[in-house]
Protein backbone atom coordinates (compact mmCIF):
# COMPACT_ATOMS: atom_id res chain seq x y z
CA UNK A 1 0.00 0.00 0.00
CA UNK A 2 1.63 3.06 -1.04
CA UNK A 3 -0.50 5.15 0.83
CA UNK A 4 1.55 3.89 3.62
CA UNK A 5 5.05 4.96 2.21
CA UNK A 6 3.84 8.72 2.37
CA UNK A 7 4.05 8.27 5.81
CA UNK A 8 7.19 7.73 6.32
CA UNK A 9 8.77 9.72 3.58
CA UNK A 10 7.09 13.24 4.79
CA UNK A 11 7.67 11.68 8.35
CA UNK A 12 12.17 11.26 7.36
CA UNK A 13 11.40 14.94 5.55
CA UNK A 14 9.74 16.67 8.51
CA UNK A 15 12.79 14.84 10.89
CA UNK A 16 15.29 16.63 8.62
CA UNK A 17 14.17 19.59 8.41
CA UNK A 18 13.81 19.47 12.09
CA UNK A 19 17.07 19.15 12.21
CA UNK A 20 17.87 21.80 9.92
CA UNK A 21 15.99 24.00 12.30
CA UNK A 22 17.36 22.95 15.40
CA UNK A 23 21.03 23.44 13.30
CA UNK A 24 19.97 27.16 12.76
CA UNK A 25 19.23 27.79 15.96
CA UNK A 26 22.50 26.95 17.41
CA UNK A 27 24.16 28.64 14.62
CA UNK A 28 22.01 31.91 15.53
CA UNK A 29 22.42 31.46 19.18
CA UNK A 30 25.97 31.15 18.79
CA UNK A 31 26.68 33.73 16.62
CA UNK A 32 28.47 36.06 18.99
CA UNK A 33 30.09 33.37 20.89
CA UNK A 34 33.54 34.54 21.39
CA UNK A 35 36.34 32.13 21.62
CA UNK A 36 40.00 32.81 22.36
CA UNK A 37 41.27 30.45 19.36
CA UNK A 38 40.43 29.36 16.16
CA UNK A 39 39.89 25.74 17.24
CA UNK A 40 37.70 26.24 20.18
CA UNK A 41 35.25 29.04 18.44
CA UNK A 42 31.99 28.25 17.32
CA UNK A 43 31.85 27.32 13.60
CA UNK A 44 28.57 27.61 11.71
CA UNK A 45 27.27 23.99 11.12
CA UNK A 46 24.63 22.70 8.08
CA UNK A 47 23.09 19.60 7.87
CA UNK A 48 23.76 17.27 4.51
CA UNK A 49 20.57 15.64 3.33
CA UNK A 50 21.04 12.58 0.74
CA UNK A 51 17.86 10.63 -0.47
CA UNK A 52 17.45 7.09 0.87
CA UNK A 53 15.64 4.06 -0.75
CA UNK A 54 12.34 3.16 0.97
CA UNK A 55 11.89 -0.78 0.97
CA UNK A 56 9.39 -2.85 2.90
CA UNK A 57 10.36 -6.38 3.97
CA UNK A 58 12.17 -6.67 0.64
CA UNK A 59 9.87 -4.86 -2.07
CA UNK A 60 11.61 -1.52 -3.24
CA UNK A 61 8.52 0.72 -3.18
CA UNK A 62 8.75 3.80 -5.68
CA UNK A 63 9.08 6.35 -2.44
CA UNK A 64 12.13 8.05 -1.70
CA UNK A 65 12.45 9.32 1.57
CA UNK A 66 15.39 11.72 3.14
CA UNK A 67 18.15 11.39 5.95
CA UNK A 68 20.53 13.65 7.68
CA UNK A 69 24.13 12.49 6.38
CA UNK A 70 25.83 14.38 9.22
CA UNK A 71 26.56 17.30 10.09
CA UNK A 72 29.35 19.77 8.44
CA UNK A 73 31.07 22.56 10.02
CA UNK A 74 32.19 25.81 7.70
CA UNK A 75 35.39 25.93 7.03
CA UNK A 76 35.16 29.96 6.02
CA UNK A 77 37.97 31.61 7.78
CA UNK A 78 36.44 33.11 11.26
CA UNK A 79 37.07 37.23 11.89
CA UNK A 80 39.93 38.12 14.55
CA UNK A 81 38.98 41.33 16.70
CA UNK A 82 41.76 43.02 18.38
CA UNK A 83 39.96 43.38 21.62
CA UNK A 84 43.15 43.77 24.25
CA UNK A 85 40.77 44.55 27.26
CA UNK A 86 38.47 40.78 26.54
CA UNK A 87 38.77 38.13 29.50
CA UNK A 88 39.20 35.86 25.93
CA UNK A 89 41.65 37.70 23.97
CA UNK A 90 44.55 35.59 23.28
CA UNK A 91 48.30 36.93 24.03
CA UNK A 92 47.99 39.13 21.26
CA UNK A 93 44.66 40.69 22.37
CA UNK A 94 42.78 39.16 19.47
CA UNK A 95 39.67 37.26 19.76
CA UNK A 96 38.05 35.22 17.41
CA UNK A 97 34.11 35.53 16.04
CA UNK A 98 32.33 32.82 14.71
CA UNK A 99 31.65 32.36 10.72
CA UNK A 100 28.32 32.55 11.05
CA UNK A 101 26.66 34.35 8.54
CA UNK A 102 23.02 36.20 9.71
CA UNK A 103 21.59 36.18 5.86
CA UNK A 104 22.58 32.78 5.14
CA UNK A 105 20.80 31.17 8.70
CA UNK A 106 17.79 33.45 8.13
CA UNK A 107 16.82 32.09 4.78
CA UNK A 108 17.99 28.76 5.63
CA UNK A 109 15.28 28.61 8.32
CA UNK A 110 12.78 30.05 6.15
CA UNK A 111 13.68 27.49 3.46
CA UNK A 112 13.31 24.95 6.07
CA UNK A 113 10.25 26.00 7.72
CA UNK A 114 8.61 26.03 3.91
CA UNK A 115 9.35 22.36 3.58
CA UNK A 116 8.42 20.88 6.56
CA UNK A 117 4.87 23.01 5.79
CA UNK A 118 4.78 21.47 2.66
CA UNK A 119 5.44 18.15 4.20
CA UNK A 120 2.45 18.06 7.01
CA UNK A 121 0.08 19.66 3.84
CA UNK A 122 1.30 16.04 2.05
CA UNK A 123 0.59 13.96 4.84
CA UNK A 124 -2.61 15.53 5.92
CA UNK A 125 -4.17 14.99 2.95
CA UNK A 126 -2.99 11.39 2.59
CA UNK A 127 -4.36 10.71 6.20
CA UNK A 128 -7.96 11.76 4.46
CA UNK A 129 -7.35 9.97 1.48
CA UNK A 130 -6.52 7.11 3.72
CA UNK A 131 -9.55 7.62 5.96
CA UNK A 132 -11.86 7.88 2.87
CA UNK A 133 -10.84 4.87 1.23
CA UNK A 134 -11.57 3.03 5.32
CA UNK A 135 -15.15 4.45 4.78
CA UNK A 136 -15.48 3.03 1.20
CA UNK A 137 -18.82 1.06 0.13
CA UNK A 138 -20.75 2.21 3.79
CA UNK B 1 -26.53 -14.33 -13.56
CA UNK B 2 -23.89 -13.58 -11.10
CA UNK B 3 -22.56 -10.94 -10.09
CA UNK B 4 -18.94 -10.22 -11.13
CA UNK B 5 -17.08 -7.90 -8.79
CA UNK B 6 -14.14 -7.63 -11.07
CA UNK B 7 -16.20 -6.26 -14.16
CA UNK B 8 -18.96 -4.32 -11.75
CA UNK B 9 -15.41 -2.32 -10.36
CA UNK B 10 -13.60 -2.18 -13.58
CA UNK B 11 -10.51 -0.43 -13.88
CA UNK B 12 -11.38 1.64 -10.59
CA UNK B 13 -9.23 -0.28 -8.13
CA UNK B 14 -5.94 -1.00 -10.25
CA UNK B 15 -6.26 3.08 -10.84
CA UNK B 16 -6.55 4.15 -7.30
CA UNK B 17 -3.36 1.49 -6.71
CA UNK B 18 -1.58 3.89 -9.51
CA UNK B 19 -2.74 7.34 -7.89
CA UNK B 20 -1.48 6.21 -4.19
CA UNK B 21 1.91 4.81 -6.06
CA UNK B 22 1.87 8.69 -7.46
CA UNK B 23 1.15 10.14 -4.57
CA UNK B 24 4.22 8.51 -2.52
CA UNK B 25 6.69 9.21 -5.98
CA UNK B 26 5.05 13.06 -5.43
CA UNK B 27 5.61 13.23 -1.40
CA UNK B 28 9.26 12.08 -2.08
CA UNK B 29 9.81 14.58 -4.57
CA UNK B 30 8.68 16.82 -1.87
CA UNK B 31 10.47 15.26 0.91
CA UNK B 32 13.92 15.53 -1.19
CA UNK B 33 13.30 19.60 -2.15
CA UNK B 34 16.28 20.11 -0.25
CA UNK B 35 18.49 17.22 -1.24
CA UNK B 36 21.30 17.70 -3.63
CA UNK B 37 21.44 16.26 -6.30
CA UNK B 38 18.32 13.96 -6.09
CA UNK B 39 15.77 14.40 -9.05
CA UNK B 40 12.33 14.45 -9.26
CA UNK B 41 10.25 11.52 -11.24
CA UNK B 42 6.81 11.21 -11.71
CA UNK B 43 5.10 8.60 -13.64
CA UNK B 44 3.45 9.63 -17.17
CA UNK B 45 -0.09 8.99 -16.78
CA UNK B 46 -1.72 9.33 -19.74
CA UNK B 47 0.27 6.66 -21.09
CA UNK B 48 -0.13 4.19 -18.55
CA UNK B 49 -3.68 4.98 -18.45
CA UNK B 50 -3.95 4.91 -22.44
CA UNK B 51 -1.72 1.44 -22.56
CA UNK B 52 -4.22 -0.26 -19.71
CA UNK B 53 -7.33 0.90 -21.59
CA UNK B 54 -6.28 -0.75 -24.70
CA UNK B 55 -6.01 2.89 -26.92
CA UNK B 56 -2.36 1.77 -27.51
CA UNK B 57 -0.89 -0.92 -29.75
CA UNK B 58 0.49 -3.91 -26.95
CA UNK B 59 3.42 -5.92 -27.61
CA UNK B 60 2.60 -9.34 -28.55
CA UNK B 61 4.39 -11.85 -27.03
CA UNK B 62 4.40 -15.49 -28.30
CA UNK B 63 7.48 -17.15 -26.71
CA UNK B 64 8.48 -17.10 -23.00
CA UNK B 65 11.57 -15.09 -24.05
CA UNK B 66 10.32 -12.11 -25.34
CA UNK B 67 9.50 -8.70 -23.74
CA UNK B 68 6.26 -8.20 -22.62
CA UNK B 69 4.00 -5.51 -23.77
CA UNK B 70 1.87 -3.63 -21.23
CA UNK B 71 0.17 -5.77 -19.26
CA UNK B 72 2.21 -4.95 -16.00
CA UNK B 73 1.94 -0.88 -16.97
CA UNK B 74 -0.84 -0.36 -14.86
CA UNK B 75 0.56 -2.24 -11.22
CA UNK B 76 4.17 -1.33 -11.86
CA UNK B 77 4.30 1.75 -14.23
CA UNK B 78 7.79 2.98 -14.89
CA UNK B 79 8.86 6.53 -13.02
CA UNK B 80 10.53 8.97 -15.17
CA UNK B 81 12.84 12.07 -14.48
CA UNK B 82 11.07 15.00 -14.61
CA UNK B 83 12.52 17.74 -17.27
CA UNK B 84 13.76 20.79 -14.73
CA UNK B 85 12.29 24.11 -15.55
CA UNK B 86 15.47 26.08 -14.12
CA UNK B 87 18.59 24.53 -13.24
CA UNK B 88 19.71 24.87 -9.89
CA UNK B 89 23.32 25.07 -8.51
CA UNK B 90 23.00 21.50 -6.24
CA UNK B 91 21.67 19.25 -9.12
CA UNK B 92 18.69 19.62 -7.32
CA UNK B 93 15.16 19.13 -10.42
CA UNK B 94 12.42 19.27 -7.86
CA UNK B 95 10.15 21.96 -8.12
CA UNK B 96 7.99 22.26 -5.22
CA UNK B 97 4.89 24.47 -6.70
CA UNK B 98 4.83 21.83 -9.10
CA UNK B 99 4.65 19.30 -7.18
CA UNK B 100 2.52 20.63 -4.46
CA UNK B 101 -0.09 20.98 -7.75
CA UNK B 102 0.23 17.80 -9.24
CA UNK B 103 -0.05 16.34 -5.63
CA UNK B 104 -2.91 18.28 -4.97
CA UNK B 105 -4.47 17.17 -8.11
CA UNK B 106 -3.77 13.76 -7.43
CA UNK B 107 -5.56 13.46 -4.07
CA UNK B 108 -8.70 14.87 -5.72
CA UNK B 109 -8.08 12.28 -8.45
CA UNK B 110 -7.93 9.66 -6.02
CA UNK B 111 -10.74 11.01 -3.98
CA UNK B 112 -12.93 11.12 -7.38
CA UNK B 113 -12.21 7.20 -8.19
CA UNK B 114 -13.00 6.78 -4.30
CA UNK B 115 -16.42 8.51 -5.03
CA UNK B 116 -17.17 6.55 -8.35
CA UNK B 117 -16.14 3.29 -6.58
CA UNK B 118 -18.83 4.02 -3.80
CA UNK B 119 -20.92 4.64 -5.29
CA UNK B 120 -20.82 1.30 -8.02
CA UNK B 121 -21.18 -0.34 -4.45
CA UNK B 122 -24.15 1.41 -3.49
CA UNK B 123 -25.64 0.13 -7.12
CA UNK B 124 -24.11 -3.45 -6.49
CA UNK B 125 -25.98 -3.23 -2.52
CA UNK B 126 -29.18 -1.96 -4.28
CA UNK B 127 -28.85 -4.51 -6.56
CA UNK B 128 -28.46 -7.60 -3.88
CA UNK B 129 -31.13 -6.30 -1.80
CA UNK B 130 -33.49 -5.70 -4.69
CA UNK B 131 -35.77 -2.92 -2.91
Amino acid sequence: MSLFDVFGIAGSAMSSESVRLNVTASNLANAQSIGPDEASTYHARHPVFSAVMQSLQGVESPGVGVRVDGIVQSQAPLEQRYEPGHPMANDEGYVYLPNVNMIDEMSNMISASRSYQSNVEVLNTSKQLMLATLRLGQ
Amino acid sequence: MAISFDKALGEMPAQLSLYSKRSSLLASNLANADTPNFKARDIDFRNVLAAASGDQMALHTTRPGHIGGSDSLLSDPEPMYRIPTQPSLDGNTVNTQIEQAEFAENAVRYQSTLTFLGGRFQSLKLAIKGE
